[in-house]
């Protein structure tokens, strides 16, 4: 391999914070309905809704708040639905949640054929005044969307509520023991249902980062496995929002090594580079998981089991 | 207000009303649907639910699309009902192609007539590998098949790309990303001539007979339903729940590998890109739909057939995006979700407190 030089090592930094911010902000908003014991596998469906909402509503009006409160829209609706049937109806929720990613699929291609060959307007650069300016760092750090600051910001924002704030722990005593909860007089599923509903958002506010800023552009199927990869993240992070961030600049970084290598001129066919990211998922996931009772121990008591609150 | 109560035992006749409550639910915002686009409904639905009937060419189509969905969807229900969630069976589907297209690649035109069943047992046996590297990492480190399952269907892709990008490319193909076409004598015999129907319906039918079979008289395919019911009653009657895992995950594994192989060398005749077409995630619609039980699954393996061509119909007659099935499939899934909540449980109306 030719020299890593600062130059392509500061690009490689922001290109792997940006990746990371696409799975980052997904699995925040994962970690959050799962923490009140509810799995929603339907993340990849929301997200690809969320991206065609976005972009739609990003060519159509041109402005850039309006296409993420869209996106962030689409995926709380579309967990909406989900959190009406597993919470209130029972319904299991493993296949519903396959089903939301089966609807979403189907629905954004569905929705986004007329997008394919539209185009979103340009958009300012964002450069943080100053700092952008600092050699090496500048470019590293300073020149994101805000959306990666977002990221940062929501990590260290939900540690907080989850560890510190009295909702908070309401929110994860309806995920350990929704029964005590109830007997306490928490309205356990209205608060699973608020939960999902924020990681719907979330995860439409991910989806709508892929077609705005990551990829601005509308590809059927775009989202390319990134829900099912936040998905496996929350696992990774044993369902802490920090390391859930660090997972995902991990993901991120693994993302971008592939275009990094292409652009060093390695021998290697781009297939091979493409299955990265999923293996890596598959490997970190192994090395995870073989401590079942880490896992035991650090996975809401209650997550995945239906609560039926009793008369 | 309304309250659910369980009901004291299961409710028989909703068990077999709901999936067509479900399909009734799916035509009626179908119809609403076709409404918000300025269609005809009638016209719409008549793509989806008349036009694949009609003839013995659409049913011959039928027949193509509804073969893997029936394969796949028989190994899924067994995951499913042992409580193994295995959604990567488009994966486990696309290495079956690729080992199938490597055998069939390798044939020359004095092969044995035979040939064809090698090719097919070679797809069954590359979605079993697959589907073996999913049961291994669950059996020895605990890794959720969910996530394992659903990662190795992009990894199978690419491989898939590779090969036809790379080392199994036409080289008489002007560049395009395909293998050579495959010899008449390893292509899946055909039933009629003239329609694409082939032997796969038999191997269909035999797989419905044969796992009923396994699930309903066998002490293996009982321990399996047992596990998945209630694993802790399993665990204390002495199954096996290793075990469980490797036969149902090699199992569905094999019938979506034999899928593939079936498409690969029957409809396909050689290996491109489009070989993931989505029958592995729509066979588990189509598991759901057919209550996990086999004669269930041939239904609506059927009916979700139909959609594929109905979209298709939709597409080329009246203007329409053909991921109209998809959307279709998906409300198709959620509305027997919701329906089967009624199973187990009523509505009461009762005073508000």
């Amino acid at each position: 391999m030719t020299g890593l030089t600062a130059d392509s090592l500061a690009l490689l930094i922001a290109a792997t914070l940006n990746a990371g911010t696409v799975v980052a902000l997904a699995a925040l908003g994962l970690l959050i309905n799962e923490r009140a014991g509810v799995l929603n596998l339907g993340a990849e469906g929301m997200m690809l809704v969320a991206a065609i909402a976005g972009y739609a509503t990003g060519v159509q009006t041109g402005s850039d708040t309006l296409a993420f409160v869209a996106g962030a829209l689409a995926g709380a609706a579309m967990a909406a639905v989900f959190g009406v049937l597993v919470i209130w109806l029972n319904t299991n929720q493993y296949a519903s949640g396959l089903a939301l990613s089966l609807f979403g699929a189907g629905l954004s291609a569905f929705a986004g054929i007329q997008y394919t060959q539209q185009r979103l307007p340009e958009r300012a650069h964002f450069d943080i005044p100053f700092l952008a300016d600092l050699p090496f760092v500048g470019p590293a750090l300073f020149r994101h969307h805000p959306f990666v600051y977002l990221a940062v910001a929501l990590t260290i924002a939900l540690s907080w509520f989850l560890l510190k704030s009295r909702s908070g722990l309401v929110l994860r005593a309806v995920g350990e023991s929704p029964e005590s909860a109830h007997a306490l007089g928490y309205p356990v599923r209205r608060i699973r249902l608020m939960a999902v509903m924020a990681g719907g958002a979330l995860c439409g506010l991910a989806g709508a980062y892929i077609s705005l800023v990551y990829t601005p552009l509308w590809v059927e199927g775009m989202v390319a496995g990134k829900g099912w990869i936040a998905l496996a993240l929350t696992t990774f992070a044993t369902w802490r929002p920090a390391r859930v961030l660090l997972g995902a600049y991990l993901f991120g970084g693994v993302t971008m090594l592939q275009f990094q290598l292409q652009g060093q001129g390695v021998q290697i066919p781009s297939q091979w580079l493409t299955m990265l990211p999923y293996l890596s998922t598959i490997v970190v996931l192994v090395l995870i998981s073989r401590n079942p009772t880490w896992i035991r121990i650090n996975m809401p008591a209650s997550l995945g089991k239906p609560f039926h609150p009793g008369a | 207000m309304f309250k659910l109560e369980p009901r004291a035992t299961p409710s028989t006749t909703l068990m077999l009303a709901s999936p067509l409550v479900a399909l009734a639910i799916t035509v009626c915002i179908g119809v609403l649907l076709f409404l918000a686009l300025g269609k005809d409904p009638l016209a719409g639905l008549q793509m989806f639910l008349v036009e694949p009937l009609k003839s013995s060419y659409a049913l011959s189509e039928l027949s193509v699309k509804a073969t893997p969905l029936i394969l796949i969807g028989l190994g899924l229900a067994v995951c499913f009902k042992a409580n193994i969630w295995n959604i990567g069976a488009e994966g486990q589907f696309v290495m079956g192609a690729v080992f199938a297209g490597g055998v069939a690649m390798r044939a020359s035109p004095d092969s044995a007539s035979w040939i064809w069943v090698l090719v097919l047992l070679a797809g069954a046996l590359g979605g079993m590998l697959w589907a073996a590297i999913v049961a291994l990492l669950r059996d020895r480190f605990n890794a959720s098949e969910i996530l394992v399952s659903l990662m190795l269907v992009y990894v199978a892709e690419m491989v898939l790309s590779y090969l036809v990008y790379g080392p199994w490319k036409d080289p008489a193909g002007y560049n395009f990303p395909q293998t050579i076409t495959f010899l008449d004598v390893t292509r899946v015999p055909k039933l009629v001539s003239g329609l694409r129907m082939n032997v796969g319906v038999g191997i269909a039918a035999v797989a419905v007979l044969v796992l009923t079979v396994f699930m309903a008289r066998t002490y293996a395919g009982f321990q399996l339903q047992v596990g998945g019911l209630a694993p802790a009653a399993a665990r204390y009657a002495g199954f096996s729940s290793r075990r469980a895992l490797w036969t149902a995950l090699l199992l569905s594994g094999a019938m979506a590998g034999l899928a593939g192989g079936l498409d690969a060398a029957g409809p396909q005749g050689q290996l491109t890109p489009y070989i993931p077409m989505g029958y592995g995630f729509g066979a588990i619609i189509v598991a759901f739909v057919g209550r996990l039980h086999p004669v269930g699954i041939v239904f609506s393996a059927v009916l979700m057939s139909m959609f594929y061509i109905g979209g298709e119909l939709a597409q080329s007659r009246l203007g329409l995006p053909k991921a109209l099935t998809g959307v279709f499939q998906g409300l198709l899934l959620f509305a027997l979700l919701a329906c089967d909540t009624f199973i187990h449980q009523r509505l009461r109306w009762v005073a508000a407190k």
